[in-house]
């Protein structure tokens, strides 16, 4: 057995360090790209949602490089995701492909199920083990969103631009190799390290915006166009939203951006009062948390269509009147261009600056008047 | 409490009105309909609604509108899930929400959640506290809704009787069978049986002397029964029902042809669709034609397309 998966970001890394551990043997999907793209459209359903066209890429290309079988996370709605793995196989079988599929259901679909999919991923493994491994492997994945948390937030201060981006390529590497408890709290503090030595100028004025939306667009440089860098270089601290980790685990507490499922919920309420799916609900909350936290604008990514998305989108409108907070809402579909986003996110990015200057001059205006 | 209660004749008001009506008029309600999709509300639906909306939804927006000085309040549940183990849409679990955001000042929002996910208990205390906005006795709350229930059931009886919503709730008889072909329809029932967004699909079939049986006609039952035959349940409940339909039809070859209508931007349908495309040809020898509707699908394009596919039928018919 030769397992693959899709790309999402960082999720190679988890996923790897998972199977190294399990002793299963994987092959890793050539990296996404136009090709990717091109053969997921091909491929998929012409009005699937964008993340299933691109899986439905990787999985060839992987099969194409000698994958024979395809591990999928299942689902149990309302969201598309969690029917992406039967339609992968119906039109990766109709196309002729052979292979075997894996889906790993999540355990309110069934806990019997769940065990028995994680018993397939570590063959021979007693339930004991595989809950030891899944939980070290686990923390270690939780350090690697710590990591690009910090990036996001302080690239925009770095002295000199890319010292950021190289620092945490090279924290992400030193990660890489640790596998025992000890190597990965070491490793993390090394890491975190490489990081802090980056030269910041921390007097610098930064605009501070929040990122919010579909996790996979949020999650895969590829399909976003890197944006996180871009605007990093921009002079832009950013926050996101969603990190690899809170999206996968079951826990409630979302440690990575620290605010828990309830806070966003009762934070969304005013706006919307049931979860829809994916992210709709969080990239309510979020908007309004960030709101109140004083950001100064709110950038929304989704892919064409997206269901949860389309409904935070509508929504978003009442919140930015509310609260006096730009937001910017961009759709993602395999027609999008890296040249039309930018010039967009531009654009806000002029409007975010000029609105924070007006606003620490008046502010500087209160100050004096008081004196 | 409020005098009338609006209800839109949009989404699923085609599944729901007997159902929806009756209960509010026991509570006390006048209820008022919107009129029928008009072209006017399709323009508002559109130019209030983000673009990446799906049709439905954008018609919904333009009756809502339509129902802004003829309501004291607007009658949108949030119909979580009709059954254990599944939801409807996400557009629908968060359609209040979506109708507040509305920009065009609308009477009041009243949002009842039904949601067969929750403990039975759960289920009908929240209709009690809906309930409890139009009249404090509790009798006549369920009173009101046992009746509704009723409604509702006689009202399906008709449909599986062979009438479209139209019929059924009108009263009148179905329209007359023995035509020289048999077609039949999937699909949501607002994009199948909104005469302005379906650009009048079945009557047009009617004139073309040819028989129609819908997703609604069929019972529950078999619904359920076919859509069991998927490798994993589809937790979408009216996207079960329109598997179920086509698999049936497939089954029995109990029409000559299959016309699927979906709408664009549509989440579920963008997968279903291809679950039916490809068991359709996995099965051999049924036609099956997807129709995609939008806001600016033109009517001669449309019937042009229905024109080949009937044809193509009749021809294999010879
Ligand atoms: S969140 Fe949106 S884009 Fe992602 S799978 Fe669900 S519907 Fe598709
Ligand atoms: S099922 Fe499709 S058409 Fe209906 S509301 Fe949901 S997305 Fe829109």
């Amino acid at each position: 057995m030769k397992i693959t998966f899709p790309h999402m970001g960082k999720l190679e890394m988890v996923l790897t360090d998972v199977f190294d551990r399990s002793g299963l043997d994987y092959i890793v999907p050539p990296k996404t790209t136009i090709k990717t793209l091109q053969l997921g459209v091909r491929h998929a359903p012409e009005f699937a949602c964008l993340p299933l066209k691109i899986t439905i890429g990787n999985f060839v290309e992987a099969l194409g490089a000698g994958a024979d079988t395809l591990l999928m996370a299942g689902g149990i709605g309302p969201c598309r995701f969690g029917y992406y793995a039967e339609i992968q196989k119906c039109v990766l079988r109709d196309a002729g492909y052979k292979f075997d599929m894996v889906v790993l259901e999540p355990p309110p679909a069934g806990l019997k199920p769940f065990v028995d999919t994680l018993k397939v991923l570590a063959p021979g493994k007693s339930i004991y083990e595989i809950w030891r491994l899944i939980k070290v492997s686990f923390r270690k994945a939780r350090i690697l969103d710590e990591l690009e948390k910090y990036t996001l937030k302080y690239r925009a201060y770095e002295a000199t631009r890319g010292t950021t981006t190289k620092a945490y390529k090279q924290a992400l590497e030193t990660m890489r190799p640790a596998i025992s408890e000890d190597e990965i709290e070491a490793a993390r503090a090394e890491a975190f390290a490489i990081l802090e030595a980056v030269e910041k100028d921390m007097g610098r004025s930064c605009v501070k915006m929040g990122i919010i939306g579909e996790f996979y667009v949020l999650l895969e440089p590829f399909v976003n166009f890197d944006i996180e860098e871009y605007l990093g270089h921009m002079g832009i601290s950013l926050e996101r939203a969603v990190y690899l980790t809170d999206w996968i685990s079951p826990s409630k507490e979302n440690q990575i951006s620290g605010i828990s499922n309830d806070e966003v919920a009762r934070a969304a309420k005013p706006y919307l009062n049931h979860f829809v799916g994916g992210e709709g609900l969080p990239s309510v909350g979020h908007t309004v948390l960030f709101a109140k936290e004083g950001f100064d604008g709110v950038l929304h990514l989704f892919p064409f269509t997206c269901m949860p998305d389309i409904i935070a989108k509508s929504i978003l409108p009442r919140i930015s009147k509310d609260f006096d907070i730009p937001t910017l809402s961009l759709v993602i579909d395999e027609q999008t261009g890296k040249a039309g986003v930018l010039t967009r996110i531009e654009a806000f990015i002029d409007l975010l600056t000029s609105k924070k200057a007006y606003k620490e001059r008046k502010s500087l205006e209160t100050v004096g008047s008081v004196r | 409490m409020c005098a009338t209660v609006g209800v839109p004749q949009a989404l699923l008001y085609y599944k729901y009105f007997p159902l929806w009506s009756t209960f509010l008029d026991g509570l006390g309600a006048e209820v008022v309909v919107s009129g029928a999709t008009t072209k006017k509300m399709i323009n508002t639906g559109t130019s209030l609604g983000e673009n990446e909306l799906c049709l439905p939804v954008k018609v919904f927006f333009g009756h809502l509108v339509d129902l802004k000085d003829k309501a004291d309040a607007l009658f949108v549940p949030r119909v979580v899930s009709v059954e254990k183990r599944a939801y409807t849409c996400p557009k629908f679990l968060g359609l209040p929400d979506l109708a507040r955001s509305v920009d065009g000042s609308l009477p009041d929002i009243l949002d009842p959640v039904f949601n067969r996910r929750l403990s039975r208990r759960k289920y009908y205390e929240a209709i009690l506290d809906f309930g409890k906005t139009f009249t404090r006795s509790k009798v006549r709350i369920i009173r009101a809704w046992r009746a509704g229930l009723a409604a509702q059931k006689t009202y399906e009886g008709r449909l599986e009787a062979g009438l479209t919503p139209m019929e059924a709730m009108a009263g009148e008889a179905a329209a007359p069978s023995g035509g020289s072909l048999r077609i039949g329809i999937a699909g949501h029932p607002y994009n199948i049986y909104d005469p302005y967004t379906s650009l009048n699909l079945i009557k047009k079939l009617h004139q073309w002397d040819i028989d129609v049986v819908t997703t609604e006609m069929l019972p529950a039952k078999v619904l359920h029964k076919e859509a069991g035959r998927l490798p994993k349940r589809l937790f979408w409940s009216y996207e079960q029902e329109v598997v179920g339909s086509v698999f049936h039809w497939l089954n029995t070859k109990s029409v000559d042809g299959i016309i699927y209508v979906l709408s664009f931007a549509c989440g579920p349908d963008s997968l279903v669709q291809a679950l039916l495309e490809s068991e359709t040809r996995r099965k051999g020898g049924m036609p099956l034609m997807s129709l995609v509707v939008d806001e600016h699908s033109g009517e001669a394009g449309m019937i042009t397309r229905v024109e080949a596919f009937v044809d193509m039928l009749r021809w294999r018919r010879q």
